[in-house]
């Protein structure tokens, strides 16, 4: 894994001000993936809009970590529904 | 330019206390925040009129400007005059950005969030949302949606988009399909501090003015044979997206009988070289007019049948 790809979870923890305990119950409720290498904590720039949906539902919605995983999985639900709905209009011009 | 009602909006009456404000902003705000909403435009407009409006009135300053010339906008700045006057007389400073009244929610959405309207009253210098408050590190997403033909998308194209003024070039793979988003990495707003750019997600929306219909990588297509080749079999020939094919038809093909051409369908999406297939269906024509021969003929055929 190219490492310039990674943002340290220190920084995160800086920029967004937050606690360290914070991004690590994302991580353990399997919100966020985390690499580690060298002990030092990493979060991918891919999963940094994941992080801020999550940082955005925690502190300004004020929902809590049981809150965000059922959203989270609702939300994967919500998407595979809406590929699923436009597969099956795709799939409906063959009859019109 | 229209009024905009931001109490009804907020679905308050006149009378609302700051912490009504607060408890409805909350409870619109958790129903059509955007990120509970994905690709949902009438959500993320609703909540846009949600900030804005909790932006106004949840600020004593401006809610009282509000109630004042609501309605008579075109008045607020004769306001703002008289109220600067006003504070000069009294020798007071007002610092800038002085507006900081209620909580603010970001969605994931463009920064130009507010109405027209707004801005007339409050003018620019009155958003106190924004990248200086929200934290970001990635530069913002940008979405733009394309429209190409079924016959464009069958081969790979570049393409030049221009997106804020910059131009873009990018290669579409053949086969993309109708509602897809490809992510172009890098092609977003600017990064934070050092931070990547974001990405720019373009929805294709591809537009069938062929006879073929499309379902992923397999085309399907009806074609008319006469009721003679049908019957007696023959050699017919059939436009595809590689050029004209000869088909062979069997004798006795009924009507709706589908047959499959191997490859000769839609390209695979990112898979170069490999195409789904072409799903021909024959739709048999039967003779109209008949004259009197034919009819005898036909009266024949029927007796040899029963």
């Amino acid at each position: 894994m190219n490492l310039d790809d990674l943002i340290a979870t220190e920084e995160l923890c800086i920029r967004y001000k937050v606690e360290h305990s914070f991004i690590r119950s994302l991580f353990e409720s399997g919100l966020i993936e985390i690499v580690t290498i060298e002990q030092q904590e990493y979060v991918h720039f891919d999963m940094v809009s994941e992080f801020e949906k999550m940082h955005r539902l925690h502190y300004e919605l004020d929902i809590n970590l049981e809150g965000l995983e059922a959203i989270k999985h609702l939300l994967e639900q919500l998407k595979k529904l809406q590929t699923e709905n436009l597969q099956l209009r795709n799939r409906l011009n063959l009859y019109e | 330019m229209e009024f905009i009602d931001y109490y009804k909006v907020l679905e308050l009456d006149k009378s609302a206390s700051t912490a009504d404000i607060k408890k409805a902003y909350r409870k619109l705000a958790r129903k059509y925040h955007p990120d509970l909403n994905p690709n949902d435009k009438s959500a993320q407009a609703r909540f846009q009129q949600i900030n804005e409006a909790n932006e106004v009135l949840s600020d004593p300053e401006k809610r009282k400007k509000y109630d004042q010339y609501g309605k008579d906008w075109q008045h607020a700045d004769q306001f703002e005059q008289a109220k600067q006057q006003q504070g000069q007389q009294r020798g007071q400073q007002r610092g800038g950005g002085g507006f900081g009244g209620g909580q603010q929610y970001s969605g994931n959405f463009d920064d130009d969030t507010f109405s027209e309207f707004f801005e007339q009253m409050f003018g620019g210098g009155a958003r106190t949302r924004g990248a200086g408050r929200r934290p970001q590190y990635k530069g913002q997403d940008f979405n733009a949606e394309l429209q190409l033909n079924l016959r464009d998308v069958y081969t790979s194209q570049k393409q030049t988009l221009t997106i804020n003024g910059k131009n873009i070039r990018l290669t579409i793979p053949a086969g993309v399909e109708n509602g897809q988003t490809i992510r172009i990495k890098g092609h977003g707003g600017p990064g934070i501090q050092g931070g990547p750019k974001g990405d720019l997600l373009i929805t294709f929306k591809i537009l069938n003015n062929t006879d073929f219909k499309r379902e992923k990588e397999n085309l399907y297509k009806t074609v008319e044979v006469d009721f003679y080749t049908a019957i007696l079999g023959g050699e017919i020939t059939v436009d595809t997206f590689k050029g004209k094919v000869k088909l062979q038809v069997k004798p006795e093909t009924q009507p709706g009988t589908q047959i499959k051409l191997k490859g000769k369908g839609f390209p695979k999406y990112k898979k170069e070289g490999q195409f789904g297939d072409l799903y021909i269906t024959y739709q048999i024509k039967m003779p109209t007019n008949l004259g009197e021969k034919e009819k005898e003929l036909f009266r024949e055929l029927q007796k040899l049948r029963s």
